[in-house]
Formats: structure tokens, C-alpha cells, sequence
């Protein structure tokens, strides 16, 4: 364990911040992913027809870009996370564990 | 080494007469025997077995054992996990499901990768961060060892329980369709070679193993799709139009069908494959691999992309097969008019439509390295669950040496081999396909709940868990007993006639879960709910920030 108690981190301002905004953060990613699923789900649940208009005069539906949309998101979705974890939290909890010494 | 060397003589010495004999015996199903196939699955096995033999040089502490010492990096378990997660039944079935009924096999794909995302945002960096060898190590962080250990145990052996099951038919059938053995000698090859691998090499040995399947997989699936894109000079639209046009569906296969017609079935289903990724044991297990927080977090980045590239492979291999196989009278049944083997025979006799006997080979030995892998990585999470859970801490209190605890693990793993290999045997005629989405489900309904909670919730107690997390768990397996595909589909009950109208329980387990963990944990007034709140605080800045998490340990 680090010479002071987790009672000193606490009231380390540096770690309210990365407690806040990482967890404000992962929780939006979290319901981004979830709308975005369950959307797909209930759209074929409900209105299975929507997702078979074609796209123009060609046998490709609406459905073939929505469900690669939904494969891409997730991908692009925990990018954004990694990307944001390696600029903003990973410098924070380094001067945290730094001050904590 | 000795044993070792003892070990791989008894396991040649007992598949010689074995392969001597399969030409010999003819079975329903069963194929030509095809020796090109198993010369590449016997030329993987022998890779394999090199490298289990390398890392059982390094394998000396507990640590190493469970977590390859955290030396694993975030790019190799990233590729792991993809290796972990494309299985055989997601490669065949995914794209026998496209060559069936197109759109559908899609929707499916979908809700096995949408889980990742979760993993990342909630699970991956606190689980690094507060663990060790178990996702028990984190759920039982602040909380009562003894029954949180239990409970995570059990949920983690129920879980692999059902999930290897499934593995280990699937081998079998797959066996006896791809290499023209019998059933019995692929859950036999395949228990034996597990039990090599993971008592040896350890957790190093079955990382590897993974790497290698997911990067033969990958390639091999890539080769398919690029080959049936070159067929179609690169255009989609060529590709569908011809599918539409010989697919006795015709247009329908361009939409969503029959798979999900009930909304509450499709959300339940969902639900399911989402909470249940970041439940599986064997998954979780693979976050202690590595050496912190940020290389956990580039491992679900890798895996992500891999997995869901893999999802897009099996779905243009699917329509590949519609324009390459159904119109082929080589691979179809003259008499049915249907696919020779079955739906999940499509990918198979594509690798055969675009690259010939040897290329048919190549896939068959990599689906059945596939099957060895997956099990792999299950067999060390149930047996890390009996030995560090129940062995080491239930036990013995923790006052246990690294060298006994690492004993049982290896007895443990025998002991789940053996098992595999009876309940593979058991199953054979019975209908398995509910089981991937039961372990799922359980997944979804106790490991998950009691691990999300325990990092999130500060008025989590050990007796909420507890309670909560085994009302999951019982609930989950009975509204499965009470489904469609076990009380019509399994026992045989007149059709109709299942108490629960719904193909998966999740939406109403995970619910029983949760609630039932709230409201124990509120209620609960005892001395040991006051050290489990109290306790959040710290577990919490360690979570947040990794100080005093596990590092890395020195080989």
C-alpha cells in the first residue's frame, strides 16, 4: 500500500476529478451502447419491414448499413474510451499515485 | 519434465490404434475418413504441445500458473480473448445461420459483440486493478470471504459446467462430420489434449494456444471472404443479387426473419449476451494476464476489433456459401435438396468451393483447434475456481502454500477433463443447443450482478450478494428447464405446453438478481454488513487508482 492512507487520497482533489469524470464518462459510453443495441433490437422486433426497404433499385436493404453501424459503434465506442483513458485518466492517476508517495 | 514426457507417450500410444482403426468403422453421419484435415490438426497439436512444454518450464509459481506471472501483453491478450470468444459454434453456426436465413445470422453476430463495449466502460480496468487470479478475488475484495467465494465459485462452475458440455458434443458431431472419425475419439482427443495443456503449461500454455487458434482462424476466414468478394470482382451488390436470386427465400434473406419475432424474447436474448460476456469466467480471468489497468483496456480494444472484423468475415462467408455451395450439386444432398451435413457444413464446403481439398483441411483441423482452445481456457477457469476459491480460501483460510494450492489445481483440472469427457459421451444424442445461451444466462444473473455491485455499490453486503446472486442463479436455470428448448425441445413435452413462454430468462433473472441483492443488502443490519460498507471506501481508491493492485512478477 502507498505510504498514506486512502482517507488522504480521498480528499485529493485530483482523484475527485478522475472519480467523476471517469465514471460520468464510462456510465454515457455505457447508455450510448445500450440505445444504440437495444434500438436495433426493438427496430426488429417492431418494424422488421423498415429494415428490409432497399436502398435504391438495389437488393441491399437499410438493414445491411444499420447492422454494420451497430458492429462498427462498438469498436469506435471503446476506442473513444481507450483514447480519452490514455490522454486524460492515465496522467491523472499517475500524479495521484505520485502525491500519494 | 519426466512426467511430461510420460504424459505426451501415453497420449500418442493411445491415438495410434485409434487413427489405425477410424477407417475401419463407418457411422451414420461419419464422413471419409480425411487425412489431409488430420495431418494439419496433428501438425497444430504437435505445435501446441512444443510450446505447453516451454511454458511448463516457466510455470513454477501459483502466479504463473492462474495469470501467466501478468506477463502477457495487452496486444497478445486482446488476441487471446478474440481466440477466447470465436468458437467454433460462432464460426459454422453464425455462417451456416447466414446461409439459412441471411439477415438473421447478423442480428445474432451483433449481440455477442455488443457485450465488449460494457466490459470495457464498467469491468476491465477495476477488475485489473482489485484482483488476482479470480473475479472472486474482486466480488470477495471487501466482502465475506468464505460465502462470496462460494457463491462466485459455484456461479463460475455452473457456467463452464454447461458451456464445455456444449464444446464437447459440438467436437464430436463436428468430428465425425470433418474428419471421419467417431464421436467418442474426438471428446476423447479432445479432454486428453486439454488436460495436457492446462496441468503443464498453465495459463502461459493456453494463452498461447489461443493466439495461435485466433491467428489461424482469422487468416483462414479472411482468405474465404476475400476469395468470394474476388468471385464477385469486389462488388456486394453482384454478391446479394445472385444470393437473392438462388436462395429459395429470395428476397427475404435481405431482412430480418423468423429468428426474432417476439420483442421480450429478442431484449431477454440481448441482455443476455451483453451482461453475460462480462460474466463469463473464463473471459475474466484472461484480465489478470496483463500487467496493469491500461494494458487490460488495450486488450478489450483488440479483441473488440478482432471480433467484430471476425462477425463481418462469417457473414460475407455466409452469402459466399448461398452463391458457391446451394448452387453446387457436389455439396448438396441430390434426394433432400438440402446442404450435405447440415447448415453448419456451409463455411466447410465454401473453404473446399475456393480452395480446394487442402484448404478444406486446413479449415476443418482449425474449427477442431478451435474446440481444443475454447475448452482450454474453460477447464483452467473451473479448476482456478476450485482451487484458489473453494481449495486455498474456503478451506484452508488462505494458510495454504503456493505449491499445494497449485496440486489441487492440477488435480482439479484432471478431475474436470474426465468429467468433460463422461458428460460429452452422456450428451451425445441430446439437444445441447440451449446450453451456450443458459451459461450465458447464469453469467448474466449471478457472476455479473455480484461483481458489478461489489465494485459500484458501497451498500453491497455479503449476505445481499449471497442471496441475491443464488436467486439468480436458481432462477435462471429453472425458467430454462421451464423454456420451449428444454421442456419441448429436451424432455419432449407436447408442443405449447412449456411454462415459460420465452427462449431465455435473462431479462427476468437479471432483474430477480439485482433486486434481490438491493433488498438483502438493505435489510441487512448484521456487524458483518457494517465492515462490508465500511470497507468500500478503500477498495474503491484502489480501484480508481491501482495502488496496491497485483503487478507484474519478475520470471
Amino acid at each position: 500500500m502507498a505510504a498514506q492512507g486512502y482517507e488522504a487520497i480521498q480528499r485529493n482533489p485530483k482523484y475527485q476529478e478522475l472519480v467523476r469524470t471517469r465514471s460520468a464518462f464510462g456510465w454515457k459510453l455505457t447508455i450510448i451502447t445500450l440505445v444504440i443495441y437495444l434500438g436495433f433490437i426493438l427496430l426488429i422486433g417492431y418494424e422488421p419491414k423498415f429494415l428490409g426497404i432497399p436502398m435504391g433499385s438495389s437488393v441491399m436493404t437499410l438493414g445491411l448499413p444499420i447492422g454494420l453501424f451497430v458492429i462498427v459503434s462498438a469498436f469506435v465506442l471503446v476506442g473513444i474510451y481507450v483514447r480519452r483513458a490514455n490522454s486524460t485518466y492515465d496522467s491523472l492517476t499517475r500524479a495521484i499515485v505520485e502525491e500519494s508517495r | 519434465m519426466n512426467r511430461f514426457k510420460m504424459w505426451l507417450v501415453t497420449a500418442l500410444l493411445a491415438a495410434a490404434p485409434m487413427l489405425a482403426n477410424a477407417e475401419g468403422i463407418e457411422g451414420g453421419t461419419k464422413q471419409a475418413t480425411n487425412w489431409s484435415a488430420i495431418s494439419m490438426f496433428i501438425g497444430f497439436v504437435c505445435l501446441t504441445l512444443c510450446i505447453t512444454y516451454w511454458a511448463a518450464r516457466q510455470t513454477k509459481s501459483a502466479a504463473q500458473f492462474y495469470s501467466a506471472g501478468g506477463g502477457i501483453t495487452g496486444f497478445q491478450n486482446g488476441i487471446a480473448i478474440a481466440g477466447d470468444y470465436m468458437s467454433a459454434a460462432s464460426f459454422l453456426g453464425i455462417s451456416g445461420l447466414v446461409y439459412m436465413s441471411g439477415y438473421d445470422g447478423l442480428i445474432y453476430s451483433v449481440g455477442f459483440l455488443v457485450g465488449w463495449p460494457v466490459v470495457t466502460f464498467l469491468i476491465a480496468e477495476p477488475l485489473r486493478n482489485l484482483g488476482k487470479f479470480t473475479f472472486a478475488d474482486v466480488a470477495s475484495f471487501r466482502l465475506g470471504q468464505t460465502e462470496t467465494r462460494i457463491l462466485a465459485a459455484l456461479g463460475s462452475l455452473v457456467t463452464v459446467a454447461f458451456y464445455l458440455i456444449a464444446q464437447m458434443v459440438g467436437a464430436g458431431k463436428l468430428i465425425q462430420i470433418l474428419f471421419g472419425l467417431d464421436y467418442w475419439m474426438a471428446v476423447v482427443i479432445v479432454g486428453i489434449l486439454m488436460i495436457i495443456y492446462v496441468t503443464f503449461g498453465g495459463m502461459l500454455a493456453t494463452t498461447w494456444v489461443q493466439i495461435i487458434k485466433a491467428v489461424l482462424l482469422l487468416s483462414g476466414a479472411s482468405f474465404m471472404a476475400f476469395a468470394v468478394l474476388l468471385h464477385f470482382g469486389f462488388s456486394l451488390e453482384a454478391m446479394f443479387s445472385t444470393a437473392v436470386q438462388v436462395h429459395p427465400k429470395h428476397l427475404a434473406i435481405m431482412s430480418p426473419g423468423t429468428l426474432v419475432s417476439n420483442p421480450i424474447s429478442a431484449i431477454s436474448l440481448g441482455l443476455a449476451l451483453i451482461f453475460g460476456t462480462a460474466g463469463l469466467p473464463h473471459i475474466l480471468m484472461r484480465f489478470f494476464t496483463v500487467s496493469d489497468a491500461k494494458a487490460a483496456r488495450k486488450s478489450v480494444f483488440v479483441a473488440t476489433g478482432l471480433i467484430g472484423y471476425f462477425y463481418i468475415l462469417t457473414f460475407i462467408i455466409g452469402f459466399g456459401a448461398i452463391t458457391l455451395v446451394m448452387t453446387n450439386p457436389a455439396f448438396i444432398d441430390t434426394a433432400t435438396h438440402a446442404i450435405k451435413g447440415g447448415s453448419n457444413m456451409a463455411a466447410i464446403h465454401l473453404a473446399n468451393a475456393v480452395g480446394g481439398n487442402l484448404f478444406l483441411g486446413f479449415i476443418s483441423a482449425v474449427a477442431f483447434a478451435t474446440i481444443l482452445a475454447v475448452v482450454s481456457g474453460l477447464a483452467l477457469a473451473g479448476a482456478s475456481a476450485i482451487s484458489h476459491d473453494l481449495f486455498a480460501t474456503v478451506i484452508r483460510k488462505g494458510r495454504v502454500d503456493e505449491q499445494a494450492e497449485m496440486r489441487v489445481s492440477k488435480i482439479a483440472t484432471v478431475c474436470l477433463g474426465v468429467l468433460a469427457i463422461i458428460l460429452g459421451i452422456v450428451f451425445e444424442n441430446q439437444n445441447v443447443a440451449f446450453m451456450v445461451g443458459l451459461a450465458f444466462c447464469i453469467a448474466a444473473s449471478c457472476n455479473f450482478p455480484v461483481l458489478l455491485l461489489s465494485i459500484y455499490w458501497r451498500g453491497l453486503t455479503t449476505r445481499g450478494a449471497l442471496i441475491g446472486g443464488l436467486l439468480g442463479l436458481s432462477s435462471a436455470v429453472i425458467m430454462v428447464i421451464l423454456s420451449p428448448a428444454v421442456w419441448e425441445q429436451t424432455i419432449g413435452h407436447a408442443k405449447g405446453t412449456a411454462p415459460f413462454p420465452y427462449e431465455n430468462p435473462a431479462l427476468f433473472s437479471m432483474t430477480i438478481a439485482f433486486v434481490g441483492i438491493w433488498l438483502f443488502s438493505k435489510m441487512d443490519n448484521s456487524a458483518r454488513a457494517k465492515i462490508d460498507r465500511d470497507g468500500f471506501d478503500a477498495q474503491f481508491v484502489r480501484c480508481q487508482t491501482g495502488i496496491g493492485a497485483t503487478g507484474a512478477s519478475a520470471h
